[in-house]
């Protein structure tokens, strides 16, 4: 059959298990919980306040209804909060268990410094827990912080006691304050005034125990004039049953600073029956808090079983500057809810959004956004761009804006389409002598260009793979 | 080079081949002429393999081969080119980069080497020049937002690129100015040679006087049912196509 409606299987090559001791708590969730998290890490009591506070704060909220995705309850105390591997980290690499090492450059991701990419430094998170941050040293002769989120609050608690919770507070909403009460985990980039930081920091997610949720926290202080761009992957096993990963980024860039955020979401998706996968319920916010600062949040979404995520730009300086690239791809069941929030709350302030979703198989893909021009952000201009592709005929692709515009100087501009690939098309490729597979990839490939084009170059080449390989099979 | 025996083919269960036979040799141009509906179409895609084209009957021998046994990639990677009546729009991807795909595609099919971007953009310049078409048409995304004459020269200006051994041009004339038809002819007589044959779908006796074909059929009704040299083509513009109509065809008025 020849049907752009046809699915077949696709493969998940990341799908593998790394077979580690790991040292885990039992599963539930309780005061106790989040004490013996800060205990494991021997956190300053301010902090361990700070998580139960968000805990009780959570207790009392109910698990956001609104996203348009669907999923069985999740039972909480059937989760494990903790899991480290027990060979914990060391201090340089050739300490680290070689089983880890391994891991990590079957990922493609080589930790030893003459396999590295060049110019990229590497913060590998396993399960709970930082196992290894390249370029450390190197950094740190140019007054950059870059380690694990464990490190920085013990190595620079007044940095974290200033920005911890000042972008995303404790209560923002269900899963923020989940993760703030056990987050475990998570890179720590602190680029002081005037710093351009000469190489990409990231930050290499790995899930790898059974029913553990992965809770992880990211911080990122820009100072004025500082410099930053920074990514993150992600990948887990395939496992038949759901994993939950509920994150939180926050970024602050402060006068003129420049922080640019890429991710790159490939967590398992679950199989073609839509079995197992990854609910990814993350809470990504930056704050544009000095004037004429700069974030810009790309995405390329390819993984997980459930996204629900929406990186967004608090533009209070004034002049200063938000865009959102995004790109988000659903195969056979997977489900995406995934936008962005623009706040203008500074004078002449701007921001830019380009969101593309691609939809096949089963798959359904939402896009949400909201572009909000408060009172006195005189001048403020905000482009929005919001294109689906539907591959087959079961898909889904929905589009929410939301535009609230309280200065009547502000100019918000929104376009909207959707297109097919159709059967027509796919043909006129094929008499070219263009197989199946390579058209479907060129023409999504052409579809995503203007958010490719923002990543960064050494990763660029690999999102497009990425995005081969989630839609391998999603036409006969 | 092209044996046709026969051939039944049928879209949404609907028979509209049924029974064509045609022999083309290398060398040879063939226009096939024939009233609005007649399968002209039908045949230039069940030839490049659409799967909308259902083959019931019959059978087509391709330089020895099956080729109704072919994928459609395989047909075109062995030298079978469709100039399409209705040409496909393809958004956010460049002209260059998918001639330069399926370009490399058949070059990879006989075991030649892949042409760079360098390379291929030379080549590209080059033939652009030959068949006056403007360069910016490279860079922009395949046929899209590409009048009705761009887009029958565009398919000319893949012809003239991938270099097939066997060209249908399904109605490229319809839509083109007198300039254009000019072009898109001196493109074709250029690629003719002895190795190379073309099927020409046209309404127009107009192209063949440039284009002048070896053989010239009249379809109707899914059936050839009448062929003869160019001058065919003169007294089908004079005589109309009721005097050469199949019975059931006529009968249908
Ligand atoms: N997808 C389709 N579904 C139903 N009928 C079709 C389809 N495609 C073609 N047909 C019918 O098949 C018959 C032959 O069509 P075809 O396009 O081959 O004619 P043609 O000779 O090329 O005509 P023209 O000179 O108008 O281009 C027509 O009656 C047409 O309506
Ligand atoms: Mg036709």
């Amino acid at each position: 059959m020849d049907t752009v409606e046809q699915l077949a299987t696709r493969e998940y090559k990341w799908g593998f298990v790394t077979n580690i001791e790991e040292d885990a708590f039992k599963r539930g969730l309780s005061e106790e919980t989040v004490r013996a998290i800060s205990a494991k890490k021997n956190e300053p009591a301010w902090l361990t306040e700070w998580r139960l506070t968000a805990y009780r704060n959570w207790l009392k909220m109910v698990e956001p209804r609104w996203p348009n995705v669907t999923y069985p309850p999740i039972n909480y105390q059937d989760i494990i909060y903790y899991s480290a591997p027990v060979q914990a980290k060391k201090k340089t690499m050739d300490e680290v268990d070689p089983e880890l090492l391994k891991t990590y450059e079957k990922l493609g991701i080589p930790l030893e410094e003459q396999k590295r990419l060049s110019n990229v430094a590497v913060d590998a998170v396993f399960d709970s827990v930082s196992v290894a941050t390249t370029c450390k040293d190197f950094l740190e002769k140019l007054g950059i912080v870059f380690c694990s989120f464990s490190e920085a609050v013990q190595k620079h608690p007044e940095l974290v006691r200033k920005y911890l919770g000042s972008v995303v507070p404790p209560n923002d909403n269900f899963f923020a304050a989940l993760n703030s009460a056990v987050f475990s985990d998570g890179s720590f980039c602190f680029i002081p005034k005037g710093v351009k930081c000469p190489m990409e920091l990231s930050t290499y997610f790995r899930i790898n125990a059974a029913d553990t949720g992965q809770f992880e926290r990211t911080l990122i202080v820009a100072e004025d004039g500082a410099t930053v761009s920074y990514l993150e992957g992600c990948t887990a096993p395939k496992r038949s049953t759901n994993q939950l990963h509920a994150a939180v980024v926050e970024l602050v860039a402060l006068e003129n600073a420049n922080i640019k955020y890429s991710t790159v979401q490939n967590w398992y998706p679950g199989d073609k029956e839509g079995k197992g996968g990854i609910f990814n319920f993350v809470t990504k916010r930056g704050k544009c808090a000095g004037a004429n600062s700069r974030i810009s949040w790309t995405q390329v979404e390819t993984g997980s079983a459930i996204t629900w995520k929406y990186p967004s730009v608090i533009l209070l300086g004034d002049n200063s500057v938000g865009e959102f690239y995004s790109v988000a791809v659903v195969n056979n069941f997977q489900q995406a809810d995934t936008g962005t929030k623009m706040i203008h709350i500074g004078k002449r302030t701007r921001s830019t959004i380009v969101s593309k979703g691609i939809s096949a198989g089963r798959g359904n893909n939402t896009y949400r956004g909201q572009v909000k021009v408060l009172k006195k952000a005189q001048g403020a201009r905000n482009y929005t761009q919001c294109d689906s592709l539907l591959i087959g005929d079961r898909c889904a692709a929905n589009t929410f804006p939301y535009i609230e515009v309280q200065n009547p100087d502000a100019k918000v501009e929104h376009e909207a389409s959707t297109s097919k690939i159709s059967e027509e098309q796919i043909f006129y490729c094929k008499q070219r002598g263009v197989s199946t597979e390579n058209a479907i990839n060129m023409i999504v490939n052409g579809f995503c260009k203007e958010v490719f084009r923002e990543l960064p170059m050494e990763f660029a080449v690999e999102a497009q793979k990425l995005l081969g390989i989630s839609l391998d099979g999603s036409v006969g | 080079m092209l044996e046709v025996k026969d051939l039944q083919a049928a879209v949404a269960k609907k028979p509209i081949l049924k029974g064509l036979s045609l022999s083309v040799k290398a060398g040879e141009v063939h226009a096939i002429m024939g009233p609005n509906g007649s399968g002209k179409s039908t045949l230039a895609q069940v030839l490049a393999g659409h799967p909308s084209y259902e083959v019931t009957g019959g059978t087509v021998t391709y330089e020895g081969k099956d080729l109704l046994a072919m994928s459609p990639e395989d047909r075109a990677k062995d030298g079978i080119f469709l100039a399409f009546q209705y040409p496909v729009e393809i958004p956010g991807v460049s002209n260059s980069y998918f001639l330069r795909a399926g370009y490399n595609e058949i070059r990879r099919h006989r075991g030649e080497p892949e042409v760079d971007v360098m390379d291929f953009n030379k080549l590209l310049k080059e033939k652009s020049k030959v068949l006056h078409i403007d360069e910016s048409l490279l860079n922009r995304p395949v046929n899209e937002g590409f009048s009705g004459g761009e887009k029958k020269r565009n398919e000319i200006f893949q012809l003239a690129v991938l270099e097939p051994k066997l060209a249908i041009l399904d109605e490229t004339d319809s839509g083109l100015d007198i300039d254009a038809l000019r072009a898109v002819s001196d493109g074709v007589n250029r690629l003719r040679s002895k190795d190379r044959a073309f099927i020409v779908v046209t309404h127009y006796q107009r192209l063949l006087n440039y284009i002048v074909p070896d053989f010239v059929h009249v379809l109707s009704a899914g059936r050839i049912v009448k062929s003869g040299g160019k001058e065919l083509a003169l007294e089908l513009e004079k005589r109309g196509y009721d005097w050469v109509k199949a019975p059931e065809a006529a009968e249908a008025r």
